[in-house]
């Protein structure tokens, strides 16, 4: 892929995260994006699109075929009961100390009386999932969005949540103590959650990629908008639109 | 993500809070006279109420999915300035187009916003919606904040935007998990503009078209 190596150069990847940190602090508004590399990110799009239609949503929908719904919720629960140890890593390194008690919490509940996470009392308790990402604990540090990019196989990121999803894949607390065999049951359950989250969300994710009139920059719009929002936590006056502006 | 005005909303499931801002509503526009009209957190709420409630009749009509999308443009006509809507959407071009090819490009935007969002009414089937909190931001309008439970979705959180227009309250935009109908329709608009060379007729014609 030709457009991988101007991806990864790291010495790009150091000035869009550090460099523009300062002007996208800000840029939390509507519509505002800052897409240096939109010819390369549109080329990896396509080859997403590509995945997509050959790979990820025929075995989507075979996967929500075979197993019945219980089965497909005991997937997706054990794959966010993994996710726990990274999270709790996170909320520590963000001094979130309630966010760090969700995780254990959960994570010792779901894991103890959820059986191995494949059940998920702890949302019946009280305790919904707070997950977190080491791009989450960046913003918390101060470090702004940086350049959107999506990635192959991932799909829409931005700079610095694509340095923060590399820190996570190193660092994840499952994946440095389990070892052989149960590293693979780890990787089959979360190569399965890709399936179901595929098939849940196909309204959403059809709409965008198949729906619209241009997916690549529909994508865009979602993804910033919902991780904006998300790590923001509540709306301000400058995250709504003005109505007055074109009557 | 992408936003869905259909929520389904059974007698049940109106809560307390509910009730609450449709009384204060009732109590609020009784007040009503000679003094200028200013939006209340419940008023806002209970135009959401009544949105919410509207739609959840239509969905559980049985009708057929034309009939519908139809009383869905109604409903959207009756309760929302959709030209405002629709110049918002459009953005800088709206000023500089022609009054034909506005009220061309107003009305296909209707029908396409119907037909696209009405096609999707299954997936809210059975949900419920929570009014959890409301913030006025004064000329701007106020955001009634709610988290929508569906059975195939985890609860997410669902935001209307109400707006106050000449003494009318009408609903302005919707956010689904932060994700805003006016900038998902803006991205969508801005492209087909661009490839029907900037042409707001055009773009109307190719509006009239999808969804």
């Amino acid at each position: 892929m030709p457009f991988a190596h101007q991806l990864l150069n790291p010495a790009l990847v150091v000035a869009l995260v550090s460099g523009l940190s300062a002007c996208s602090a800000t840029g939390t508004g509507d519509s505002e994006f800052y897409d240096p590399l939109e010819p390369t990110n549109r080329a990896i799009h396509q080859f997403n699109k590509g995945l997509d239609v050959i790979i990820l949503d025929p075995a989507s929908r075979a996967y929500d075929a075979v197993l019945p719904e219980p089965v497909e919720d005991m997937v997706s629960n054990a794959a966010s009961n993994l996710g726990e140890p990274s999270d709790a890593v996170n909320r520590l390194l963000q001094g979130d100390v309630e966010g760090l008690l969700v995780s254990v919490g959960r994570f010792g509940i779901n894991s103890v009386l959820g059986i191995a996470g494949l059940f998920d009392p702890a949302t019946g308790l009280g305790i919904p999932a707070r997950p977190t990402d080491f791009g989450e604990t960046l913003h918390v540090w101060g470090v702004g969005e940086g350049a959107y990019v999506e990635l192959p196989l991932l799909g829409p990121s931005t700079a610095r949540d694509a340095v923060g999803r590399v820190v996570d894949v190193l660092t994840d607390p499952v994946a440095i103590l389990v070892g052989p065999p149960e590293i693979d049951y780890v990787l089959v359950t979360r190569t399965l959650d890709t399936a179901d989250k595929r098939h849940r969300y196909s309204f959403v994710v059809d709409g965008i990629l198949y729906e619209s009139a241009d997916s690549y920059a529909a994508a865009r719009t979602a993804y910033l908008q919902n991780r904006r929002a998300s790590l923001k936590g509540e709306v301000d006056e400058s995250d709504i639109e003005d109505p007055f502006e074109f009557q | 993500m992408n936003p869905i005005l259909k929520t389904r909303l059974n007698s049940s499931d109106v809560n307390r809070r509910g009730l609450l801002a449709l009384s204060g509503a009732a109590a609020a526009l009784s007040l009503i006279g000679s003094r200028a009209f200013a939006m209340s957190i419940a008023q806002a709420e209970a135009l959401i109420f009544e949105v919410t409630q509207e739609v959840q009749s239509v969905i559980n009509s049985g009708k057929s999915e034309s009939a519908m999308i139809s009383d869905f443009e109604r409903i959207f006509d009756r309760y929302a300035n959709v030209q405002a809507i629709a110049a918002t959407v459009l953005g800088p071009p709206w000023r500089s187009a022609s009054s034909s090819d506005k009220s061309a490009y107003v009305a296909s935007f209707k029908g396409y916003l119907s037909r696209k969002y009405g096609k999707r009414f299954r997936e809210f089937q059975n949900a419920k919606i929570e009014v959890t909190n409301s913030k006025d931001f004064g000329r701007k309008g106020i955001f009634v904040q709610s988290t929508v439970a569906t059975p195939i979705y985890a609860p997410f959180p669902v935001e209307w935007h109400v707006v106050e227009r000449s003494g009318r309250l009408e609903f302005f935009d919707l956010s689904i998990e932060g994700v805003k109908l006016i900038s998902t329709e803006r991205t969508e608009v801005r492209a087909l503009l661009n490839s029907n060379g900037g042409s707001v007729g055009k773009l109307a014609q190719a509006l009239s078209r999808l969804g």
